[in-house]
């Protein structure tokens, strides 16, 4: 099919929104020491780094999923009064400065915090500055992306199949699992790998509630921002490895936001 | 002899809307299928949503085979997967993400079938809807007909007790619906049409079905009832509400004219104070000899007059002693052999003249000169011995 056709006039603008998002992209790769790239990848303080991303990214993703998910079926679902008054608070993160999300998880699960003292109190467990500080931020920071996605999918889907399936004797947990979930497999998905995607980036919550000290809290981001003036190379080198993640991110996301989108 | 499948249905409910209020009173006998009719608004998915449980109504009982399912003064309310009430909706609605036999299947396996048996029931019941070579596709990949006698299927599978119609034919090919209605017929009133097709129990089910076709009526359903603004105005055999109707909706379905009025010995009065001579229904005609003409003077009636009952003036004609109206022209609907006058009232005339109708030849048409007289006004007489008034509801 044709379409309507397109102002030319939107092209110009267009044009240069798309260099303001790919050109500083190419400009770190010709800043880069391409010679010495394989070596600072995988540099040990680098690979470190690396794997305690992804690990906090995978937990926090993980639970993301678990409390996000229901979240959004709970505010697409109910006709509460609450939850309408709750949901923007859910996307509160979203608007938020990260580092001032990083300073309220401080003040409310640190020492001194009411939360954290409790923690402390009950379990002998202190939260701030360890690898569950970051776990925590990137979910804190995260979750509004899976909310978002999957409240999308699940208010498109709608509530007909649900009815249709409650009247063929379907009790309301077989349902969501036989009905409702696999209908938003793919809001689900894509959600999920958006929010990976933000764990992995994370950085101003994580720096102020989690600090960072390498091996517990210094994932990658917050390594390239400590050697982009001691080893601008390893910083480059650090922050490329960023760009192939979330290219691959962005690779295996976007057929399923497209198949969501139907 | 027919097997009967479902249960008995007594309903009793209000449901309060900002447009309107829904009071209805309804008994369903076991095996009987029963017409829903009326204009959009008049709380038809209203009722079918307060009967499969899918919506709370305000006060009400609702009884199913003995069942209490509904009641507001007990604080009853069976949650819709415990009725066994089955919707079949306009859309076939198909799960995308299933199979055709899983969509089938689905509601065995929510009753705790196991995974074989509920395949081979959703087989058969593919079967009694012609429909077991599609078991395999997905939804995705059916017609609209196809996906519709699936979604029959996937009803019915379920065992219900109560089988909700709203509108099944109403959104498919116009090729396609008799053949769905022939189905309909044969699964739902377990009319085989001749030899045993075998396969799984057909019998005739305890049913709603809403529609908007006449024909759905006559053909499918034991009863006809009509609802209006939320309240059942009509109720009975089919053939008796569509010849003698009562309400304005269900005279309009069956191409009669009626107006309304209250009753008097010449046949009606309407609230103007217009005389419409008729002839009485039966019914009123035994009161009137049994010496009581109170219950029909001044009694809420109706008068239907069929469309080619009516004869069309460009002058007011005079002499012979039959009913004349002052109308104005609104439009031209060709029929097969005839071209139907829709009326409106005269500026300033009553509004039970707003949409009668008369069915005139194309030559009068060409007489009258009236092809392009839309807003003229016409005179409309017919003669007493083709009026018929009756007692009406309201």
């Amino acid at each position: 099919m044709v379409g309507v056709g397109l102002p030319v006039v939107l092209w110009a603008p267009a044009v240069l929104g798309f260099a303001l998002v790919a050109l500083p992209v190419v400009g770190l790769v010709l800043r880069a020491d391409l010679v010495r790239l394989p070596e600072l990848m995988t540099s040990e303080e680098a690979l470190t780094a690396l794997k305690l991303s992804l690990f906090t990214a995978a937990v926090s993703t993980l639970l993301t999923a678990l409390l996000g998910g229901p979240l959004a079926a709970v505010l697409a679902r109910s006709r509460s009064a609450a939850v309408r008054l709750a949901r923007p608070v859910v996307l509160l993160p979203l608007v938020l400065p990260p580092v001032v999300g990083g300073l309220a998880l401080l003040y409310t699960l640190g020492r001194t915090g009411p939360g954290g003292r409790l923690l402390e109190l009950w379990f002998g467990v202190t939260v701030p500055f360890t690898t569950a500080a970051v776990v925590l931020a990137q979910t804190f920071v995260s979750m509004p992306f899976l909310v978002v996605s999957l409240e999308g999918a699940l208010r498109t889907a709608g509530e007909r199949y649900e009815r249709v399936a409650a009247t063929l004797g379907a009790a309301p947990a077989t349902v969501f699992r036989r009905v409702t979930l696999p209908l938003v497999l793919p809001g689900l998905g894509s959600g999920l790998v958006l929010a990976f995607a933000r764990s992995l980036g994370e950085f101003g919550a994580t720096v102020a509630f989690a600090g960072s000290l390498e091996g517990t809290t210094r994932t990658l981001p917050l390594l390239v921002y400590q050697q982009r003036e001691v080893d601008t190379d390893g910083a480059i080198a650090l922050s490329l490895v960023l760009v192939v993640v979330a290219v691959v991110v962005v690779a295996v996301a976007r057929p399923r936001v497209a198949e969501g989108a139907q | 002899m027919i097997e009967v499948a479902g249960g008995r249905l007594i309903a009793e409910l209000t449901v309060r809307r900002p447009s309107f209020t829904l009071d209805v009173s309804l008994e369903v006998a076991a095996g009987e299928l029963v017409a829903v009719l009326g204009p959009n608004g008049s709380g038809k998915s209203t009722l079918l949503g307060a009967l499969a449980g899918l919506l709370r109504p305000d006060t009400g009982r609702i009884e199913l085979d003995g069942r209490v399912l509904t009641d507001t003064t007990a604080g009853v309310h069976v949650p819709a997967h415990r009725r066994r009430v089955s919707l079949l909706a306009q859309q076939a609605l198909l799960f995308p993400h299933l199979s055709v036999a899983a969509n089938v299947a689905f509601g065995p396996r929510c009753a705790g079938v196991g995974r074989a048996a509920a395949n081979e029931q959703a087989r058969g019941w593919l079967a009694e809807v012609d429909a077991l070579e599609l078991a395999r596709r997905r939804p995705g990949q059916l017609s609209g007909g196809q996906a519709q006698r699936v979604a029959l299927a996937r009803a019915l599978a379920g065992e219900p007790e109560l089988l909700l119609l709203d509108e099944p034919l109403a959104s498919l090919d116009i090729d396609v619906a008799p053949a769905m209605r022939s189905l309909l017929r044969r699964v739902l009133r377990g009319d085989r049409g001749g030899g045993d097709r075998g396969g799984n129990a057909v019998g005739a089910r305890t049913a709603l079905l809403v529609t908007h076709h006449l024909l759905d009526a006559v053909v499918l359903a034991n009863r006809v009832v009509v609802l209006a603004e939320g309240r059942v105005v009509e109720d009975g055999p089919a053939r008796e509400v569509l010849t003698r109707p009562r309400s304005p909706f269900a005279a309009r379905i069956a191409g009669l004219n009626l107006i309304p009025g209250t009753g008097c010995a010449e046949g009606l009065r309407t609230h103007d104070g217009t005389l419409v001579s008729g002839l009485l229904d039966a019914g009123v005609s035994g009161l009137l000899d049994a010496g009581e003409s109170d219950s029909w003077d001044g009694a809420p009636a109706v008068a239907v007059f069929a469309p080619s009952a009516v004869s069309v003036f460009r002058q007011r004609p005079d002499g012979s002693p039959r009913n004349v109206f002052a109308v104005r022209l609104a439009a031209l609907e060709p029929h097969a052999e005839v071209v139907r006058l829709r009326v409106s009232a005269p500026p300033g005339g009553p509004d039970w003249l707003d949409g009668l109708a008369a069915d005139i030849s194309p030559a009068a048409v060409a007489d009258l000169g009236i092809g392009d007289a839309l807003g003229d006004v016409l005179w409309f007489a017919v003669k007493a011995t083709e009026v018929l008034a009756h007692p009406s509801v309201h």
